[in-house]
Parts: C-alpha cells; structure tokens; sequence
C-alpha cells in the first residue's frame, strides 16, 4: 500500500485521538483530584451530543459553537452531582462510588434511548465532506477543526490550573487533602468545582466530536470505556497523560484498522489496556500512587 | 452436613425457605408460560448473581466482566452440540473447565500483579470486550451473524439433550440455582469460606493471620467462573441463539451484578431476593403501563438504575439485610 | 552456644534515600520479653514489618529459628511461627470476635470446629468468650487491641511481635494487658517481641530492651542498665523517667 494512505490513516488516528484524549482530560482531572472514577464519563458526553444534535436539527446551530453551551451545561451538570451527591460518598469505599457512578450510567443511557430512540444520529454541517491537502497528505476538515478545538479546550484548561489561583487551589486539593483543609480551603466546594470543570471538557468534546461521529444511546459505554483505556495508558490524573494516551489510542486503533480487519481494531485496543493494567497501571506519565 | 446447613438459622428462617422451595416446585401447575417466563429469568438472575457473589460478597474482588464467563460456557456447550452432537450435560463438563482455566489466567494476572479495586473491574471488563469482539470475529463459532442450535421439537421433553417445554428449563435451574446456594453455604462455613472473608474485609490482616491471600483469591475466582459456566449452558439452550454482541456485553455483565448489589452482596438471600424484587418491579411496571396502552423500551433499565441508586446511597448492604433483620430471618450471631 | 530464636543481623532499610533502619542487630533468646523503643520515626514499626515480611531488607538477614526468614512473604512468615500485631489495629471488622480468631487458629487446625474451639481457647485468655458473637466494628478499642493479639495467638506462634499493643489504653487496661502477656510468657514460654511508648509496660514487662534513634541502635541491654544510658535520656525517655 501506498505510503500515502498510512499517513492519511495515521493522521487520521491522531486528529481524533486528540479529541477523545479531551474527553479523556476530564476523566483524568477529576480521578486525580476528587479521586473519584467517574463510570459515567462517556455517558456524560452522550448528553453533550445530543445537545449539540438538538441545536443543529432544531436551530441550524453548527456543533463547533456549541462547545461552549455544552462545556457549560455539563460543568453545572457535574457541579451538583458532586455537590449533592459525590460528595457524600468521599469516604465510602472505593467500589462504593464506583457503583454509584455506573447506576448513573445505567439511568443516563436509558433516558436517552427513551428519548432519542435507539438508532443512529448524526449532523451534517456544511462542510463536512471538506477537506485539506497538505502535500500529499489529505486531512479531513471536521476532523481538523474538531482536533484544533480540543486543544485550544486543553491549552484553556492547562492554563487554569497552572495559573489561576482557584486553579492552584485545586492541585493543592488533590496533593493533600487534610492539608488543604487545614490551610482553609473549602474542600468540598472545590471537589464540586473540579468535578463541574472535568465534566465540562466532556460537554465540549461530546459537541466537537459531533462533527465526525455518530451518536447512540450505546455510545456512552463505549465512550467510557474508551476513556478508560486512554487515562489508564496515559496515566490517570495526568493531563499531559491523557491527551498523549488519546493520540496513542487514536493511532493504534486507526493503523490496527488498516493493517487487520477494522473489528480487530477494538481487540487490539482492549489487548493493550490488559497489558497496561499490568505492566505499567501508572501508565505512561503517571507516578506510583501507594 | 444437614446440621452444618442449618445450624444458625433461625427456625422461621427455615420454614420461610421450606415454604418457598415447595411454591417452587409447584408454580409451573399453576401459572401460565408467560409468568414461567419471568420466573425463569428470577432463577437465571438468582443464581449468576450467586455466582458472581462468591467472588465479590465472599473474596471482595470487584467483576464488572461476568458476562465473560457465561459467554464462554455458553459458546463452549453449544458448539459441542451443534457441530459434534455432543449432548449439553457433558459439554458442561468442557465448559466448566474452559470457565475455570479462564478465571485462572485473569485471577493469576491480576493478582500476580497486584492489580486491585476499580482497576481489577476494569480488567475483567477488558477481557469481557477482548472476548466479545474475538467472538465476533471467530468464524468457528460463526462470528457476528450468530451460532444457531438445531431445535427439534418442544413437544417432548428431552433433559439429555435440554430440548422440551420451558417447565422443564424451569426444573433444571431450580434445581441448579438450589444447588448454588447450598454450595454457597457449605463454602461460608467452611475454611475456604472464612479466609475469603478475612481477605474481603481486610487482606493484609488475612496475610498476617497466616492466610495464603493469592491462593484463596484464586479459589473464589475459579469457582465463581465455573459456577457462571452452567448458567451460559442454560442460556444457550433456553434461547437457541447466540451472538457475541449479545452474549458477551457489558450490560449483560450489568444485569448479573444488580440483583445481588440490590439484595445484599456478600449474603445468601441477597441475590434471590434482589431478583424477584428486580423483575417483580420490572413486571408491575410493564403491566402498569400497558394498561395505559404505553409501550416504552428501556423504561426498565432506569428503573433498575434508579433502585441500584437507592440501594448504593442508602442501604449499602442492600434490602435482604434489612429485611431480614426486620422479620426475625437474620442469622442468629 | 544455642542460636536465638530470632536473630536479626545488620538489617538496614532504604526508602529511595531516607534510612529507616540502619545497621540493626538484635538477638532475641526464646522465652524472653524484649522491647524495643525509641522516639517516634526511629524505625521501629520498620523493624517489625521486615521481620514480618511485610517488606524486605535493604541489606542484612533475618534468622527465624535457624532458618532464614528475610524475603518471606506475610503468611509464609507467619506459617513459620511468628504472629504479630498492628500498630493501627485491623480487625475483620465485617466479622464476629469468635470468627475473627478463628481465621488465625485455621492455620494450624485441620477444620473449622476444631479451630472455634482453639479459638475459644485463646478468648478465654484474652477475657473475650463473652463478647465471642459481637461484631467486630462493635467492639471498643482495648476490646479490638486484645482481639488482635487473640487472632495472631490463635496461629500458636513461638514468637509474638506486639506493635504499641498499649497505646491508647488507660491504666488499669494497661495492667490487665501486662498481666495477659506476663502469663503467656510464664505459662506458655511465649516470646515476646514488642514495641513499646508506655514505659510502665516496658519495665514490668522486659527482660531485655533495645533502643533505636534515626534507626541506628543507639543502646541495648538489661532495662535497668538502658534506662540509666545517657544517650537514651537525652534522645528518648528525658531525665523525669528514672
């Protein structure tokens, strides 16, 4: 095979890797903060894209300008599920809050099949069978635009957390707990803060990834179990993690997809995770936690 | 063994279950094939929901990837059948071993490396996946169009060869499901069973009071797997049909899980209980709405969800405990 | 000359650059109390898990009845004859006293009735057969600290290695623990290996006390010889404890 369908292929695999490494940024941020694994991530962006399907169907509004709706009804979303309801469950065990996340889960995807019926969905903007060519490499336009998008969200959210001073606030949360009650943090307000904001990476991801997919009831399992195998490889509660894992999933799975059949694509995937939860759980950039 | 099966339960306790077992055995004389049905699937979530249990309730290892174990026994016993006649009940044979070696390889790789809580579910959710897309992708096992078993008749009860009217099915996981649960108890009572909980509650005072942890943790793991395998087996005969994307999905993972979380993981009666409050609900549903001539598919699963969330909020050990405590059915300590 | 039945030689413990325990040599011979004390973070509770197999030494070995133990995992440890005790304590706490001591006697018990009756036994030692069907988490703490020693005796260890078994108790618990143990030496020819702050245990108990300082043994001997040493009073007991 030609060079140039790889490199189509593989650029393909990173450009929307980008974007489900965001989505996979607030899974990350949220575990390495309020050390909750959030079961219901994927589901969570199903929401999102039904509300940038709405928009689009109801008001012609193209999903590249919901990302902001979408980041903000997601973070008030995640804000009072962890202020009203996570947050009580800090101390449970571990398994506890998990469970808790999947009944979520549970009721979010059926609501949605409820509502939206089973079958697929998808939006047509106007330039979606656009594309750019770069010399011999040719980049779909959605794709394109949607891997900007994500990192521009990611570049946003780098910066909060690295300059602001709410942002400091909540690394300081998540290095030490009872430290940061003690100098007089209000913990709980920022757990719900950081849970509303890892939320809100998910709403504009669940918005930019409209562009180019399609949208299910069932895709919020699949969507969180690929989160999952992202921040898990990347290592969890690292950003940097997260968005390396998502281009390193969208790669494999994209040349998997041309080298093998494209249903071996996800046995190759979950191939890795194994081997990841193995050999490596701290993940590519992540630290040993005791 | 019948003094070690009793012993510690309370004597309503005992008359409760007496009772029970003979409703059971006499319910098929009484009602029509729907509601057989729907007792079937009670049974069916009773007993891989006390199978999944002897993993979580009694070792404390988390599987959100059951549906691996069932999918296997049911692909294992079916294939046996439907391409070398070999009848279900020795085929079961094959498919516990399948199950067992299975739940060894992912019992000996997580613990070996020391993979725990969330990120074990994970795992096991990892190999459910690895086996649902393999599957798919299997052309011995016919892949994604589906493995179909020859069904004959329905006239004629056959045991051997599981083929017959759905009262029969009915006898054989009653039959199936009592045993799980006397099995269950046996282990509970038993050295196997009081190392898994010392490891459940705390492992590494399991260590210290001399406990081989990986060894026993293995144990629950490969019975726990080999006990799902009879259930793959039944859902295999039952329906006659199997597909990958069906079989091996995580909301069948799910389903096994609710009705034990539901009715109190880690005891007895939780399971069973969580089951027929679980399909009790989902049936008084279904009625109630059709009476309104409303038709909405996945109504069920939220309501499901809902209770799952009730439970995990508010009553952590579940409504069998509780209920238990309330009525005078709690083992006397 | 007999061997003693624990013989800890030059055991050090590195944590990625902080040394924990530094060249530790000890010899307990069997039958004795010996205590080992020390201002907090001197590598005491380190000491411990290295020769409970917790974790391995850095360097040095760890000799268990003439057989080396160092590198032995918890169990296999425990399987060898020694039973100890946390600092924080871990009961089961999900199950009843009578189970939580029947866990411990199934290691050297062939079933589970002979081992309930091993186990109510050692209750009967401990002052516990009567709270044998109360829950664990139920239990207050000198409860749970006398239910963990009754699980690691349970196992019928030779060697006992007691973690601060006495911190948080009020005096009169303090004596009745000093009591227990004082008869299981003399009765059973128990070993004794504990850890110690309360120093009014330490002397009715010990025949023979170690000292660690920054994790270097910095005394060792008869406890009227240690609690004179000028190096103890000044990092560790202050000159009101004598």
């Amino acid at each position: 095979m030609p060079i140039d369908i790889y490199l189509n292929v593989a650029v393909g695999g990173i450009l929307a890797g980008l974007v489900y490494g965001l989505m996979a940024l607030g899974l990350s941020v949220i575990f390495g903060v309020v050390r909750v694994v959030n079961f219901a991530h994927g589901e969570m962006m199903a929401i999102a894209m039904y509300a940038s399907l709405l928009a689009f169907s109801l008001f012609k509004i193209d999903p590249l300008l919901m990302i902001l709706p979408c980041a903000v009804l997601l973070f008030g979303l995640g804000y009072c599920l962890q202020g009203v309801l996570i947050n009580r469950f800090i101390t449970r065990p571990e398994h506890s809050q998990f469970l808790l996340m999947v009944a979520i889960a549970i009721i979010i995807t059926n609501i949605q099949l409820i509502a939206f019926g089973p079958d697929a969905r998808s939006v047509q903007t106007p330039y979606a069978y656009d594309s750019y060519q770069f010399g011999r490499l040719i980049v779909d336009a959605d794709k394109l635009y949607g891997a900007i998008a994500a990192l521009v969200v990611a570049a946003m959210l780098f910066a909060f957390f690295r300059f602001t001073r709410l942002g400091t606030a909540i690394r300081a949360c998540a290095d030490n707990y009872t430290g940061a009650q003690v100098v007089g943090l209000d913990v709980k307000r920022l757990y719900a803060l950081t849970f509303g904001l890892g939320c809100a990476c998910v709403g504009a991801a669940g918005a930019i990834l409209m562009l180019s997919a399609d949208v299910t009831p069932q895709f919020g399992p699949v969507a969180t179990l690929q989160a999952f195998i992202i921040v898990i490889t990347g290592g969890m509660g690292s950003m940097v993690g997260a968005l390396l894992g998502g281009v390193l999933i969208g790669l494999t799975a994209a040349m998997a997809g041309l080298l093998f059949t494209p249903s071996i694509k996800a046995m190759f995937v979950y191939g890795i995770l194994v081997l990841v939860l193995l050999f490596r759980p701290q993940g590519i950039i992540g630290k040993k936690t005791s | 063994m019948m003094g070690r099966l009793t012993d510690g339960l309370p004597r309503r306790a005992l008359v409760l279950l007496a009772l029970l077992l003979a409703l059971a055995v006499v319910a098929p004389f009484c009602v029509g094939d729907y509601w057989l049905t729907v007792l079937i699937l009670i049974l069916y979530f009773a007993y891989t929901g006390q199978a999944w249990n002897i993993m979580m309730g009694f070792a404390g290892q988390l599987s959100l990837g059951h549906a691996l174990f069932v999918g296997l026994g049911a692909y294992t016993t079916a294939t046996l059948f439907a391409y070398y006649g070999i009848p279900p009940w020795i085929g079961l044979i094959a498919a516990v071993a399948v199950t067992v070696a299975c739940g060894a390889i992912i019992g000996f790789l997580a613990f070996r490396f020391r993979v725990a809580g969330v990120y074990f579910a994970i795992l096991t959710i990892a190999f459910a996946e690895f086996a649902r897309t393999g599957f798919d992708n299997w052309s011995f096992a016919n892949g994604a169009a589906g493995l179909f078993l020859p069904v004959a008749q329905y006239t004629h009860n056959d045991l051997w060869q599981l083929r017959g009217h759905p009262a029969m099915f009915y006898y054989v996981l009653l039959a199936a499901t009592v045993l799980v649960f006397v099995a269950s108890r046996l282990i509970l009572k038993s050295r196997l069973g009081f190392y898994c909980l010392a490891i459940r509650e705390d492992e590494q005072a399991a260590r210290a009071s001399g406990v081989n942890t990986f060894r026993y943790k293995m144990y629950a793991v490969m019975i726990s797997a080999g006990m799902t395998s009879f259930a793959g087996m039944f859902y295999a005969f039952f329906y006659n049909n199997l597909f990958p994307e069906q079989v091996f999905n995580i909301s069948r993972s799910i389903e096994i899980i609710l009705a034990p979380l539901v009715g109190g993981v880690g005891t007895l009666g939780g399971p069973i209980f969580g089951a027929f409050v679980l399909e009790g609900l989902a049936e008084g549903l279904h009625n109630l709405l059709d009476t309104f001539g409303i038709d909405i598919p996945g109504i069920k699963q939220v309501v499901f969800g809902a209770v799952l969330l009730l439970v995990v909020i508010a009553l952590p050990e579940g409504l069998w405990p509780w209920i238990a405590r309330r009525l005078g059915l709690a083992e006397r300590r | 000359m007999m061997s003693a039945l624990l013989e800890v030689k030059s055991v050090s413990k590195r944590f990625r650059g902080l040394v924990a325990v530094d060249n530790v040599s000890v010899a307990v011979e069997e039958g004795a109390i010996f205590a080992v004390i020390g201002p907090n973070g001197a590598g005491k509770t380190t000491l411990f898990n290295m020769i409970a197999g917790e974790f391995m030494p850095s360097a040095g070995t760890i000799s268990f009845k003439g057989g080396r133990i160092d590198g032995l995992a918890a169990d296999q440890v425990c399987r060898r004859g020694i039973g100890r005790t946390f600092q924080i304590v871990k009961p089961f706490l999900g199950l009843t006293v009578e189970e939580n001591v029947t866990v411990g006697a199934l290691l050297r018990q062939r079933g589970v009735a002979e081992a309930r009756n091993r186990a109510h036994e050692v209750l009967r030692r401990l002052d516990l057969y009567d709270k044998r069907f109360q829950r664990a988490s139920g239990l207050t703490l000198p409860d749970r600290k006398r239910l963990e020693v009754a699980r690691a005796l349970a196992t019928d260890p030779q060697l006992l290695l007691l973690d601060e078994v006495m911190a948080g108790l009020r005096p009169t618990e303090t004596d009745r623990m000093v009591a227990i143990l004082r008869d299981l030496n003399r009765d059973r020819g128990m070993t004794i290996l504990l850890i110690e702050h309360v120093m009014r245990a330490v002397m009715a108990l010990a025949s023979r006390i170690l000292v660690l300082h920054h994790g270097a043994a910095i005394a060792e001997g008869a406890p009227t010889e240690v609690t004179r040493d000028r190096a103890v009073i000044d990092s560790y007991l202050g000159a009101e404890a004598i």
